[in-house]
């Protein structure tokens, strides 16, 4: 069992609130980085993916904690490590040859040994004769080679990613897969692992030796395997699309805590509850949804359904979420299962959909029903945003609350619950503008 | 190596994308023979100043109205306003850099810069003028001094900030990319926050070169009581020539005021302008892209590329490699960092003695208060309402006219060529300049002081309106405009919903900016000497002035502090709030 280059023993990464509460942004993790690996680091967004792989780069220091480099602590050695960035970070005043120079002037090498070492490097990523040229002047592609050149010319022992790839089409994605893995295999350069952080399922399977899967809120190591097909891989084999799918189930496994059934706001002694985290979804996408489900006989594979619709994983999962919180449908083993609720939400037409948002948004989201318990409760019926700004943020990160407020606000005004003053930041009553017809005939909004 | 895929290889061979291209040089002699006559120039510039300020002091500056001594004059008007703003410009750089990167001092030294901006920069010039000349007090150069670094304070604190948000706003990776890189910080600064800033600082610069023409004229009249600290240059030769109704004198004056003025935008801010867009941070080639002869000029010659490779190159490859090994030593990552035991109690002395000075200070101007007297106190109230209420008019007067001048300018791209340089040309003479020939004139048409000070603050402060609500109009977007034109709006429904709320941000940028100038303006417009006379209003600049004539100085500090008050009380009551709803409300993006 070789020695690992780096170890991360126990990091966490929390943020103190004035209130004595934590915000977790990364659970105490153990992580192991060996020779001769490629490491894939997958998760949703918001699960602080790049948060770890910027602690085991010593970029930032963990709350809690240490991270070894070949057993010694980071903070205190000279680690030789590069990190290729997703927006490229290319300095735009020099040109592509001070950019990849940039980092040997930094070591003091002189000038005729740095000018050679950056021409090597150029020809091998293939950018021979643009070395006077600016990053402006090239392809998103062409400036992903520059980076790579960049974090390549210091000869590093281990190479971080943090999502190259997500700023490029697909095809000049493909190509630059293609060609980190021909220079890993063929071992053109000296660096002994690579560590990638993606969202990209299939991006991970691809090129990885090991898989790291990533749960959020807080950010723990939901699993971690090696991958053992053979390069290259068959995107259509069945091993591989077997190991897409347990990827798929992972990610939508229910979370651990049910939603809390409704109570009143001025009550006894409770436990203090948790919000529950809504997606980022606009209700708008939920019965587009629901009809695909309805239509494919009720089950709707989930890596399949990403699939027919072109669907980023990040894309898909908040609408995803958002059903399944609802109690529209239920994620089993990575199949999803529209239920009887969901059903009728995708037979009925624009007011009944309402309604029945209406329902299972305040019987289900806690923060919600609490929103329009305080509106009723207030006599001028109107509650400013900051109370449910500083209960989030006991919870979640500023952000995050920030978020999580302009999603309840959207998800509130299309169930007609209440209404958002934004120049006076408060929620009010939502005015009664329909006439008061009984329900089983069609009013217009 | 890597084989790239047919399409791509055809490009490779492509010249015009490479730069190699662009480093073909053309009359190479002839520009190497512009170079050095300009290096001669400049050298012989250097030698004459040196001679004329280490000569000896001159009691009484004697003026001489002939046009041939215009060109010295000029001379002498543009290198002091060219050391000052060198200066500044280190300054600004060094304060905007501290201020970025220590945690402990940057909110002290972003509030200094605040306050700094806005305090009326003529109340200290008898200070500074009597200091630097009990200095050197048999040296011309003492008044010199004076005159710049009174500039310098005026000019210095909008490029810090500049620069200070600029470091700010750098984009999280490209500091990341720089820190794993193990970038020092010499070469951080180099090439990461120098490029990233130098934008900011180039139209910075501009804005503050104008407003120092403005401080060197007030400096060059300057005389205190009996004591004559007038300078000789294009501010004393203008004040002169109206005194003495000359207006032969005043109309060369003027038009080599005009030239100097047009001379330093095409030579120097065109060619700056045109560099920094070479720092512009975007990701595709903008289409419009000013050219500058003067920079094709400087980049190609090459006797200005062998001195860098020479030079520069080897000295700077030098800095690089001990920096990397005294890096190789230290072994320190940038959040964790580990401070030596006795760098910070250096630091903690340091901090002590200035503590020390500042109360000790603040302690000795609380004393001087404490001798104002409670009718001069009423008198100073009242002075501060009244300009408080002539600088408003002014800003109204101006708005009303500049706000649809500007709109029109901005929605017609035709007329706003012909009326954009015009307008700029129009903006950077200073109004101090033009003081005396208005005054003149005013006084011969039967005007009083109250009408003419208004009148300076306008000249001084329209322009910064006018410029802001050009861009704020160019800024709206044309499907806005298009909505109005569909839906019929009616003039007033135009405005209200379409231009009014577009230009706001703009609008209220400009007014700020023009509401401090007022209020620096007010200082000589409310009080000024001509033809032995001294003409003056009821206001605080006038008590400003006039405290610093009879030598009050304990009137002159609470004249001072009451303006710097008002004016920072106004920015955080009235303008800050309007920021505010400039930035949600009227924001045109998401």
């Amino acid at each position: 069992m070789q020695t690992p280059i780096i170890r991360a023993e126990k990091v966490e990464k929390y943020y103190a609130q004035p209130s004595e509460n934590r915000i977790q942004v990364i659970a105490p993790t153990d992580l192991e980085i060996v020779e001769g690996q490629i490491v894939a680091l997958l998760g949703p967004s918001g699960s602080g993916k790049s948060t770890l792989l910027r602690m085991l780069t010593g970029l930032s220091v963990p709350s809690a904690g240490q991270v070894y480099w070949h057993e010694k602590p980071v903070a205190t050695t000279d680690v030789n490590v590069s990190i290729v960035f997703q927006s490229f970070a290319l300095f735009p005043w020099l040109s592509v040859l001070e950019n990849v120079e940039a980092p040997l002037k930094a070591r003091g090498m002189e000038q005729g040994e740095r000018r050679r070492r950056s021409l090597a490097i150029l020809d091998t990523v293939g950018l021979d004769g643009f070395q006077a040229a600016y990053p402006k002047e090239l392809s998103g592609g062409m400036r992903q080679r520059v980076g790579f050149a960049r974090a390549l010319v210091v000869e590093p022992e281990v190479l971080f990613m943090d999502e190259p790839f997500s700023a490029l089409d697909v095809l000049t994605a493909e190509n630059l897969r293609s060609e980190l893995l021909e220079l890993w295999q063929k071992k053109t350069i000296p660096t002994k692992a690579i560590f990638l952080v993606t969202h990209n399922i299939e991006e991970a399977v691809l090129l990885a030796d090991r898989i790291i899967v990533l749960g959020r809120n807080p950010g723990r190591i939901r699993t971690d395997f090696c991958v053992h097909l053979a390069q290259p891989r068959d995107r259509k084999g069945v091993a591989f699309s077997q190991l897409m799918d347990y990827i798929y189930k992972v990610l939508t496994q229910p979370e651990e805590q049910p939603p809390d059934l409704p109570q009143t706001l001025n009550g006894e002694d409770r436990p203090p509850r948790k919000y529950q985290m809504l997606p980022h979804a606009r209700p708008g996408g939920l019965a587009g949804l629901l009809e695909l489900l309805r239509d494919h006989g009720g089950r709707y594979d989930m890596s399949q359904l990403a699939d027919d619709l072109l669907f980023e994983i990040d894309h898909l999962l908040p609408i995803v979420d958002a059903a399944q919180l609802l109690g529209f449908l239920n994620v089993n083993e990575g199949t999803a299962v529209i239920t009887d609720a969901g059903r009728e939400y995708a037979d009925s037409e624009i007011s009944r959909r309402r309604d029945l948002f209406r329902e299972a948004a305040t019987n289900r989201v806690l923060l919600l029903d609490q929103i329009v318990r305080a509106i009723e409760a207030k006599s001028d019926h109107t509650v400013s945003e900051d109370l449910f700004h500083d209960l989030l943020d006991e919870q979640f990160t500023e952000e995050e609350t920030v978020l999580q407020l302009e999603t309840a606000v959207s998800w509130g005004r299309y169930a007609q619950l209440f209404d958002f003053d934004a120049s006076r930041r408060c929620f009010t009553r939502m005015e009664k503008r329909r006439s008061q017809a009984p329900s089983n005939t069609e009013s217009v909004a | 190596m890597i084989g790239l895929p047919g399409s791509l290889s055809s490009i490779r061979g492509r010249e015009t994308l490479a730069r190699a291209q662009a480093l073909k040089r053309t009359w190479p002699v002839v520009m190497d023979l512009c170079i050095a006559a300009i290096g001669l120039a400049c050298f012989y510039g250097v030698v004459r100043i040196a001679h004329y300020w280490l000569g000896q002091a001159e009691p009484a500056i004697v003026i001489s109205l002939s046009p041939r001594a215009l060109p010295l004059y000029a001379f002498y008007s543009v290198v002091r306003i060219g050391l000052a703003y060198a200066i500044s410009l280190i300054f600004a750089v060094g304060y905007g850099y501290i201020a970025a990167h220590s945690r402990r001092l940057e909110p002290l030294m972003v509030a200094g810069l605040d306050i700094c901006q806005s305090i009326p920069v003529l109340s200290f010039l008898p200070g500074v003028m009597l200091a630097m000349v009990a200095l050197f007090p048999t040296r011309q150069v003492g008044v010199e001094l004076g005159a710049i670094l009174l500039i310098f304070t005026g000019e210095v604190w909008n490029m810090a900030f500049s620069f200070y948000s600029s470091i700010k706003s750098i984009p999280r990776e490209l500091n990341e990319a720089a820190t794993i890189y193990r970038f020092s910080r010499w070469q951080r600064l180099w090439q990461l926050e120098l490029p990233y800033g130098a934008i900011g600082l180039v139209w910075n610069s501009m804005v503050s070169v104008a407003g120092g023409w403005f401080f060197l004229m007030a400096c060059e009249m300057f005389v205190l009581g009996s004591r004559d600290f007038r300078l000789p240059g294009l501010g004393s030769y203008l004040q002169t020539a109206a005194s003495n109704n000359d207006s032969r004198a005043i109309v060369w004056g003027l038009a080599v005021m005009i030239g100097i003025i047009v001379a330093i935008d095409q030579l120097i801010w065109r060619p700056a302008i045109a560099w920094s867009n070479k720092f512009k941070f975007e990701q595709v080639e903008g289409v419009a892209q000013s050219r500058s002869p003067l920079l094709h000029l400087l980049t190609h010659s090459g006797a200005l590329h062998s001195l860098q490779r020479h030079t520069l190159a080897p000295i700077s490859d030098k800095i690089y490699c001990s920096l990397a090994e005294r890096r190789a030593r230290r072994m320190v990552r940038t959040d964790g960092v580990a401070a030596s035991a006795t760098g910070n109690w250096l630091r903690w002395v340091i901090a002590a003695i200035l503590i020390a000075g500042v109360v000790y200070l603040a302690s000795q101007a609380v004393a001087l208060l404490r001798a104002v007297t409670t009718p001069q106190f009423w008198a100073v109230m009242r002075g501060a309402g009244a300009t408080f209420l002539r600088v408003n008019v002014s800003l109204a007067i101006a708005a009303c006219w500049t706000i649809p001048v500007g709109v029109a300018i901005g929605f017609n791209p035709r007329l706003a060529r012909i009326a954009q340089p015009l307008a700029q040309i129009a903006a950077s003479v200073p109004a101090t300049a033009l003081f005396p020939i208005i005054l003149l004139a005013l006084i011969r048409v039967g005007g009083g002081m109250g009408i003419a000070s208004i009148l300076l603050m306008l000249i001084g402060t329209q322009w910064y309106i006018l410029f802001n609500v050009i861009a704020g109009a160019m800024a709206i977007p044309s499907d806005l405009r298009e909505v109005a034109q569909l839906f019929h709006f009616t003039t007033i429904q135009r405005w209200r919903t379409v231009i009014l709320p577009g230009i706001f941000p703009f609008l209220i940028t400009g007014m700020v900016t023009a509401s401090g100038g007022a209020w620096n303006a007010s200082i000589i417009a409310e009080y000024f000497h001509l033809n032995n006379q001294t003409l003056q209003t009821v206001g605080l600049g006038a008590q400003i002035s006039s405290a610093t004539d009879h030598g009050q100085f304990q009137l002159l500090l609470l004249a001072t502090v009451v303006m710097a008050l008002m004016v920072v009380t106004i920015n955080r009551m009235v303008w800050r709030p309007l920021f505010r709803l400039s930035e949600t409300r009227f924001k045109l993006e998401g």
